[in-house]
């Protein structure tokens, strides 16, 4: 017996989940009484009703705070400069129908449900009719923004799709081999993908179902997705990944110059934009592990506490490759991470997430790694960076690149206007 | 399983008492007898290709068996949303060795396909055939007495699909003689004739959606058509990664819209 019936019964629900918070704080529905009793304390019911309540209510008029909601309009898309939020789902899409004119619609669509969903709505109003399913899938009802930004970009396979090859940016190529690379398919090319960050696992999630959910019908297709984590204290702090060295502390000096590293400047569709690169790197923990102290810091150039830059004393002081050791030795090893990165002279924005997941069951070894996400001006930062790196690097060791995209990030979106839209109609 | 089916019949006793959508279902009674008259004949097509079925069987023709076993449960799996509507008798029917609780006695279809394709003989079979006859003839004469209602009509289009998703996509329907094809075609027939007996109706309520309803049924129709040599389906295990891929993505992408038809209770 699987032929399932619906019930029918209360008021449909608005469109905004603050609202939908502040009635179920009034009418004091299932809902809140739900999370009164999930609390952790041992409070008469009726009391941690009243006060689950009242917080509801001043939740709502601090989610009102720009610290909770970031502006989905503006110069330039969300999530690129700023800062890391705690999670992270990103996915990668192939498309399905080259139609140009439906292709245009499905990013107004997207825009749209863009803009309500990084301001903490749901894309639809509940129906009153419950015989459909519901608009909005509705696991972020109750929650807030949380921060949630939503980043688009295509890659150059998108481009030959709709036929519109002439107009990739010299730059816009896919990446070439790197040594030691060990791609997977089911971690590589795709279309389009879309970067979910958020300071809740949830919110970030609801984003992306929303915004595959009815595109996947007849636009698109899923190829790949990985969720992820960042940790600190404090945003302003810099994460440490899951080799527990510090990533992302030389993003400092390129947000100081973003539009010379960074922001697109070639009065192109994708001026405004930024090209990223993902890759998921497969970190070795249990080789990682028993690496000496030493060796760890030798491997990433830099002290594992701190994150100074070998022979200096503070994170953020500069990177000094010239220093020698009494027996005039380098202090920073010429074949660290810092060291082949910095010799470059190349800058770009990481944004990083750590992943776990599960077990490897045939080699008894976490599954485990950094979904590396850099932006930049041009792909050809990454590229030399990467090339730097090749077989001297000696975190080879300890990590294996398993996936790879690189996607042109367009630029920010103005009210009126839809994401893509110079490239799409220009 | 006794409680489940207390909460689903209340939730159906809520639904019902909505004015809106009884005044909804007074108008879909043309649809609703449409599809009865659908879900009689395929269970009259199960009696009659079942006999068959056990003849073979007890006359020890296994080939002649094993040939008319997939289409003799394309039946059933047309009409499953009112053959569940029954009780136990979908699980006498149609369990899987894997559904089976600890101790319970395994009936139906499925230990008769273990015997014909695992041990490759008509003997034994008779211990079986003999309940299945009985049980097949059983949920005929109940059929009859059936209620369809939209709310059915509607659930079981999308149940359907569910149903190729959750166990014909993995192969795990029929382990032993891999004819899942028959059934994933059976499964999709039956939403395919809700959809088209709402046709009408839903055009004047969304026309987009039933073109786009068209098109992704036309879509899973063609790759099925497309796993049929000489007019046989292939074996499940004989397709490779990518065309079951092709498969349970064409059957995504056909759920989300079917699960709209909704709005005509609307």
């Amino acid at each position: 017996m699987t032929v399932k019936r619906l019930s029918n019964t209360g008021e449909p629900s608005s469109l905004s989940r603050r609202r939908l918070l502040k009635g179920a704080a009034i009418g004091g529905s299932s809902l809140l009484v739900g999370k009164a009793l999930a609390a952790p304390s041992a409070e008469p019911l009726s009391q941690a009703v009243t006060q689950t309540a009242t917080q509801a209510i001043s939740q709502e008029e601090s989610s009102a705070d720009s610290s909770h909601s970031i502006p989905f309009y503006g110069e330039h898309q969300a999530g690129i400069t700023t800062p890391a939020q705690r999670d992270i789902y990103f996915i990668v899409l192939k498309l399905d129908n080259t139609d140009r004119q439906a292709v245009i619609e499905l990013f107004k669509e997207w825009t749209r449900q863009a803009a309500l969903l990084t301001q903490g709505n749901n894309i639809g109003p509940y129906s009153h009719n419950k015989f459909i399913p519901p608009a909005d899938t509705g696991e972020a009802d109750s929650l807030h923004a949380y921060n949630l930004s939503l980043t688009f970009g295509v890659s150059p396979s998108f481009l030959e799709k709709l036929g519109l090859q002439d107009k990739a940016p010299e730059a816009f190529k896919p990446l070439p081999h790197f040594p030691r690379d060990q791609l997977q398919d089911q971690y590589t090319g795709g279309d389009i993908c879309i970067q979910a960050c958020a300071d809740d696992p949830q919110v970030a999630f609801h984003a992306i179902r929303q915004l595959v959910r009815h595109a996947r019908t007849s636009m698109v297709s899923m190829l790949w997705a990985q969720n992820g984590f960042n940790a600190y204290n404090d945003v302003s702090h810099t994460p440490r990944n899951l080799f527990a060295f510090k990533d992302g502390t030389a993003n400092a000096l390129t947000l100081k110059d973003a539009d010379k590293y960074i922001w697109v400047d070639d009065k192109s569709w994708m001026q405004g934009g930024s090209y990223m690169v993902v890759r998921r790197i497969q970190m070795h923990l249990e080789t990682w592990d028993r690496t000496s102290y030493g060796e760890q810091e030798n491997t990433f150039g830099r002290d594992k506490l701190s994150g100074a830059p070998m022979g200096q004393q503070h994170e953020f002081e500069p990177i000094d490759t010239t220093l020698k050791e009494s027996n005039g030795a380098p202090v920073m090893p010429v074949d660290s991470h810092v060291h082949l990165a910095h010799r470059t002279g190349q800058q770009l924005l990481r944004r990083s997430y750590s992943y776990t997941g599960g077990i490897n069951t045939l080699t008894s070894q976490y599954d485990a790694g950094l979904l590396f996400i850099s932006f930049q001006k041009s792909p050809q930062q990454f590229i030399t960076i990467q090339n730097s790196f090749g077989n001297t690097d000696k975190m080879n060791e300890y990590i294996t690149h398993i996936g790879s995209g690189l996607f042109a990030c367009f630029p920010g979106v103005k009210e009126g206007e839809y994401l893509g839209q110079a490239l799409l109609e220009g | 399983m006794s409680l489940r089916k207390t909460s689903i019949a209340l939730s159906l006793f809520s639904s019902l008492t909505l004015s809106g959508v009884s005044q909804a279902a007074s108008n879909l009674d043309q649809e609703l007898q449409e599809y009865k008259t659908f879900a009689v004949n395929k269970i009259d097509g199960l009696v009659n290709q079942t006999q068959q079925f056990v003849d073979y069987l007890n006359a020890g023709k296994i080939d002649e068996a094993k040939a008319l076993y997939p289409l003799v449960r394309m039946n059933f799996e047309a009409a499953e949303p009112i053959a569940e509507s029954f009780g136990d008798l979908d699980p006498r029917i149609d369990a899987r060795k894997a559904d089976l609780e600890p101790g319970e006695k395994w009936t139906g279809f499925h230990p008769i396909e273990e015997i014909l394709w695992v041990n490759n003989t008509t003997a034994g079979t008779e211990k079986y055939s003999v309940q299945l006859m009985s049980d097949v003839k059983e949920l005929r004469a109940k059929v009859s007495t059936v209620e369809v209602t939209p709310e059915l009509m509607v659930q079981g289009a999308v149940d359907l699909l569910n149903e190729v998703s959750t166990s014909k996509v993995s192969g795990e329907e029929e382990i032993f003689s891999h004819t899942d094809l028959y059934d994933f075609q059976g499964n999709i027939d039956g939403a395919e004739k809700i959809f088209v007996i709402f046709k009408p109706k839903l055009t004047a309520l969304n026309a987009d959606l039933v073109k786009t309803l068209e098109l992704r049924f036309a879509e899973v129709n063609q790759l099925l058509a497309a796993q049929k040599v000489d007019g046989k389906f292939k074996f499940y295990n004989e397709l490779n990664k990518d065309e079951v891929a092709g498969l349970a993505e064409a059957v995504n992408k056909l759920g989300e819209p079917l699960a709209q038809m909704g709005i005509i209770l609307g």
